[in-house]
Formats: C-alpha cells, structure tokens, sequence
C-alpha cells in the first residue's frame, strides 16, 4: 500500500491542477481554472513529454507492451497444449528445458512457456479489470459522498474506515471461502477490496472542486447534480484517479499471486502465475529451478513497471509545473 | 490531548462495531445459509430446520446481530467451527500470541532497519547509495512475500542449512523463542515489504523536513550539518513514522498470514487459510474479526504514542 499514500492529497495542494505557483526561480505562474473539459492540446503534449522524459516510464510501458503482446498473441506462433491434463501428463514431467521445451515443463507435464502465458492472461485480466471496477466504483463512491456532504457524507466514509481496517488478505479469504473462486468471482472479490482507496481520495478532491467559482457558475447556469459531478468535479479530479488505477493494477496483480498462493486462485485447469509459482514451489526443492523463477520474475516484472508507470504518471499530471 | 484520545477512543470502537456487523453479515451471506455451511451439502431439510432452530437462526436478523453481540461481550463467543468441532475462540487463543510475537518482532526489526537505511539515503542524497536503495525498495515491494519466503527457505535452509525448515514450535511467550534460528527467517520475510515502504518514508519525511522553515533557520544560527540532519530533520521526521506504523498494521497482518502460511508458523493466518481450504466459513471469519480488533487497537496505540510524543498535540489544544 506504500505507493498510494504518496498519492493521498494530505499534504500537497488539494486543486491538482489551477494554483498559481510561485516557482524555485521566482516566476508566478498561474494556471487557468478547469472548465469543462481540458480540450487544450499543448497541456497534453506537456504531460506526454515529461512522461517520455522519464526513462523508467517508458521502459515499464515496453515491458508491459511486450507481455501483453507475449500472453495473448504469443499463443498464436508458440502452439502448446494447456487445457487436455491427460495429454499433458503423458508427457514429460519436470522437463528440463530443451530446444522443443525453452522452458522445460512443470510437475503436471504442461509446457512452461505456454503456461506463462496462459497464466499471464489470467494474471493480466484480473489485473486490469479488478482495477477498473475498483476505479469506477470508488470514484462514483468518493465523487457522491464528498458533493452531497454532511451526514450521508460521514456516514460513506465511515463504511470505507470499517472496511479498510480489516486487513485486506483476511477479507478476500473470506469472500473466497464464502463464494467459490471463478475468474469473473476474483476480479469482482478484488475490486471489493480496493476501491476504499479512490474513494476516499477522489471524495477529498471533490471536497476541494466543489466550493470552486466554476463549479457555483454551473450551479447557477442550471446545471444537475450530475452533470456538475460528471462533467466538471471528475474530470478535474482526473489526474489522482488515473495514478491511482495504474498502482491498483500492479496491487491486483500481487493479490491475485497471494490467492494462487493460498491455493485460491484461477480454478484448474486454468492457472496464473502466482498459482504456478506457488505450484512450482515443492519442485523447486527438487532442483526444478525453472518450475518458479521464470513466473515469479514475470510478477516481479510487470509490478515494477506498473509502478514505474504510475509514478511517473504522478510526476506528469499533478506536480509537472514545479518544474517548468 | 484529553480530547483527542477519547474522540479517537469512540472512533476506534465505532470502527469495530462497523467490523462486527461485517463479520455477522458475511455469514449471513453464505449461499444456502449457515445451516449449509455447517451440514454440507447432502443436509436434509429437516435437519436444517432443527439447525437454524437450535442457533437461533430463524429468528429476525436484527435479533439475531442483537444475539451476536451479545455472545461476542458476554464471553467471547466467535461462533463454533464444526469442521474442527471445536470452537473458535478456542482455536484462536492458542494462535493469536504466535501471531502477535510475530508480527511484533518483524515491526520492530523493520523499524530498526529501515530508519537508518532512509537517513542514510538522505545523506547521501542522488548517489548511488540512494539510487540502488530505492531500487531495492522497489524489487521488494513489486516481490509477492511468499516468493521471497520460498527464496530464502531453498537457499538458506536447503542449500546452506543455516536456519532450520520447520517453524517454531512452542505456543506460549516463554517457549517460543526456545530456537530463536527458527524465527529469522519468518521475521525477515515479514519485515522485508515493511523495511521497503518504512525506509521510502522516512527519506521523504526528512527530506520534506530539509525544506522547512525551522531547518533554514537553524542552518542560518550556523548549527553543522550533522546537527540539522539529526537534531532538527530527524527528530520531525521521526513522529510521522508513529502514524505509518498505525497505518501500516491491516498491511502487516496480510504479510504475517502470507509469512506463516509460507512458514507453516501456526499463527492465525495459517489457521485462516487452512479454514479456507476446509470451507471452515465460521473460522475464517472468526480469524478474520479478532485480527482485526487487533489491527485497530494497534492503530489506536501508535496514535495515543504520537500523541505523547509530539508536543503540538500534547501540549496543544483538544482538536
């Protein structure tokens, strides 16, 4: 959880994007407020920059490329056998990798590298949607608390204090033991378990976006509810919610590993690679090296640069004009 | 400061009211009901009857929740695991001190760690000491805990028999530590996500000290380097690291069911993901309730600890 206190907006400035500045060398820059949309082409191009000015950034952004790319198009060039267990375990068992098997084959006689991908997908899948539904809920979630205010307001958040007091592995445990794991089940267990984050952090956003001149002259015009929460405060409130959603793909990722882990991940004959990984583990007592190194470095990997990615993120859309 | 201790008192004991309800509605929440978690899936209507008549489940929920509360206060009462037969309160208290010394002892190692690492980082600030450290805290963070539980068992248990493969064995504070060697590596798997957050922290706690007013001043009455860094940044820096401590305890309460699970340490999160391999839903949530009053009392403690220690609060107003 360390990455996402660094996002929580308690120290820094609440309004992510309108303060004026005063810069190291002494220049008052002050920024335009948020309107309806920032349509404005050189602010973009700005945040790109500094994005591809940040080196590690654009190598997470290869090394996630390149997986996305080796799990769901790599099957299609490397032919393996990842659903028939019978035919598997017909063939060798703890293979040493070999020119037909690069990376040898597991306990059960399946292909390794088929099966990082096969797994990857699975990993990769949850990952990604586990943080949009966590994103979407926790977003509306926050946006509604912090815009209707008072004591629906303390009442939301005090649902969100319960539920992150209780440590996040002990309440996905439960979710799982209660329902039983499906791959569409984990995403929606995990999503449960990570929107408390953006929702606290968009709802002190919205505190902030919702007392500015903008927002009153929408409210003036005859603007909803919806449309000033939907159109104006989210919008604005961008910036937090997309570094967010990108280290909450990274976390989903690791939680996903410690369910396969606990040996409640992806249900056979499926995997993903903490279930492989944590399958590979007696093998590897064996000798069976290539049984947990290759998965666990593909976590290791894909974590890292989704955390490079989301700090620079952070670096781009929210403190970009201390530096320029 | 009399005034913040009892707000923060009723928050925490709001927090876990908050908990129990959750608990008690997740039970609730088990398709076919508890009767079918207890009696299985070839369970006769009948019996099931007899069963919800028995534990009072046909009674209104509210009642019910009213029943449970009262169960928790009056004598413990976490519900009965009839998978183990046995009942939960009973399966816990033999594991939660194993848990707690746990937990406990990779804290304090972490902190040990990780504070010199993060003013080491600041000192030697953009070298290559501090890249190479942030980069550590980054593998470790991005590592899944049983991974590097899995590492340090093959290589240094294994291959190098320098620590035993099995846990600990003794239950009670006294008979635990009877082969400390059985205890490090537990203790560095737990603290290495702990050392890797603390330490990141504490360099940008202090490093957001250096640029404080009181910091420029001192440096402007002409104190030496060594005595801004320790005696000014280091002491602000310091208190904060109380509060991500509080913070940081749901978080290590998930590293310690990892750890043990890795370890085969028979703490609670062990005996949680056993439960969960059983279907045992009465213990799983019984682990998962009084772990967490623990998390929350020990989130209370570090803040009442800050309290103490910063004299803003201490000596401040009761806001």
């Amino acid at each position: 959880m360390t990455t996402h206190d660094e996002i929580t907006p308690a120290t820094g400035p609440d309004g992510p994007l309108d303060e004026t500045l005063i810069l190291p060398t002494g220049q008052v820059v002050t920024v335009p407020e948020g309107g309806e949309s920032s349509s404005a082409g050189g602010m973009g191009r700005q945040i790109l920059q500094v994005f591809v000015e940040n080196r590690l950034a654009v190598i997470g952004l290869f090394v996630i490329v390149f997986f996305i790319l080796f799990c769901f198009v790599g099957p299609a060039f490397y032919h393996t056998n990842q659903t028939n267990a019978e035919a598997a375990l017909n063939a060798t068992q703890n293979g040493r990798p070999s020119g037909s098997h690069l990376l040898g084959t597991d306990n059960t006689g399946f292909d390794l590298v088929g099966r990082l991908m096969f797994g990857g997908q699975a990993s990769l899948i949850v990952g990604f949607a586990s943080a949009a539904v966590a994103t979407v809920i926790g977003v509306i979630y926050g946006a509604v608390a912090g815009y209707v205010g008072g004591w629906v307001d303390a009442l939301m958040m005090r649902i969100v204090d319960v539920l992150l007091s209780v440590p996040v592995l002990f309440l996905l445990i439960a979710l799982v033991t209660i329902y039983h794991a499906s791959e569409l089940l984990i995403i929606l267990v995990i999503a449960f378990v990570s929107w408390l984050v953006p929702a606290r952090l968009v709802r002190g956003e919205t505190l902030s976006l919702r007392v500015r001149e903008y927002v009153q002259a929408v409210r003036v015009m005859g603007g909803s509810n919806t449309r000033i929460v939907g159109r104006h405060i989210v919008p604005n409130a961008i910036g937090t919610i997309v570094v967010f959603a990108t280290f909450q793909v990274a976390d989903s990722i690791l939680l996903l590993a410690a369910l396969g882990f606990i040996g409640q991940g992806i249900p056979a004959p499926g995997t993903d690679w903490g279930t492989m990984l944590s399958d590979g583990v007696q093998s590897a007592a064996l000798g069976y090296w290539w049984e947990i190194y290759p998965a666990g470095l593909c976590i290791v990997l894909v974590v890292i640069a989704f955390n490079f990615i989301g700090d620079a993120l952070r670096d781009a859309l929210e403190v970009r004009l201390q530096r320029r | 400061m009399i005034g913040f201790l009892i707000r923060r008192v009723i928050q925490s004991i709001i927090v876990i009211l908050g908990v129990v309800f959750i608990v008690f509605l997740l039970g609730k929440l088990i398709p076919g009901g508890e009767a079918a978690a207890a009696l299985g899936p070839r369970r006769s209507p009948a019996a099931v009857a007899h069963f919800n008549l028995v534990n009072g489940l046909d009674l209104p929920i509210y009642d019910q929740f009213w029943r449970y509360i009262w169960g928790l206060v009056s004598n413990l009462n976490l519900g009965y695991s009839f998978k183990n037969n046995e009942g939960v309160k009973e399966l816990i208290s033999q594991r939660l001190p194993k848990t707690l010394t746990l937990v406990g002892v990779s804290t304090v190692v972490a902190l040990i760690v990780a504070i010199p690492l993060g003013i080491l980082q600041v000192v030697r600030r953009y070298s290559v000491v501090d890249y190479s450290l942030t980069t550590a805290s980054f593998l470790f963070y991005a590592m899944p805990p049983f991974f590097l539980g899995f590492l340090l068992i093959l290589y240094f248990s294994f291959d190098a028999h320098l620590f035993p493969v099995s846990p600990p064995i003794g239950s009670t504070g006294t008979t635990i530590f009877t082969d400390p060697r059985a205890f490090v590596l537990p203790v560095i798997t737990l603290s290495a996500i702990t050392i890797a957050s603390f330490s990141r922290y504490m360099r940008s706690s202090m490093m957001d000290a250096l640029t404080q007013d009181y910091v420029r001043t001192a440096r402007a009455k002409g104190a030496s380097n060594n005595r801004v860094l320790y005696g000014h940044a280091l002491r602000n820096a310091l208190i904060p690291i109380l509060t991500l401590i509080g913070l940081s305890l749901p978080a290590i309460a998930s590293g310690a069911l990892i750890t043990e699970t890795v370890f085969n340490y028979s703490g609670m999160g062990l005996l949680t993901v056993t439960a969960a391999i059983n279907d045992d839903v009465p213990t799983v949530l019984g682990a998962t309730l009084v772990i967490t009053i623990f998390t929350v009392a020990g989130s209370l403690l570090a803040d009442v600890l800050y309290a103490i220690a910063d004299p803003r609060i201490r000596l401040g107003g009761s806001t």
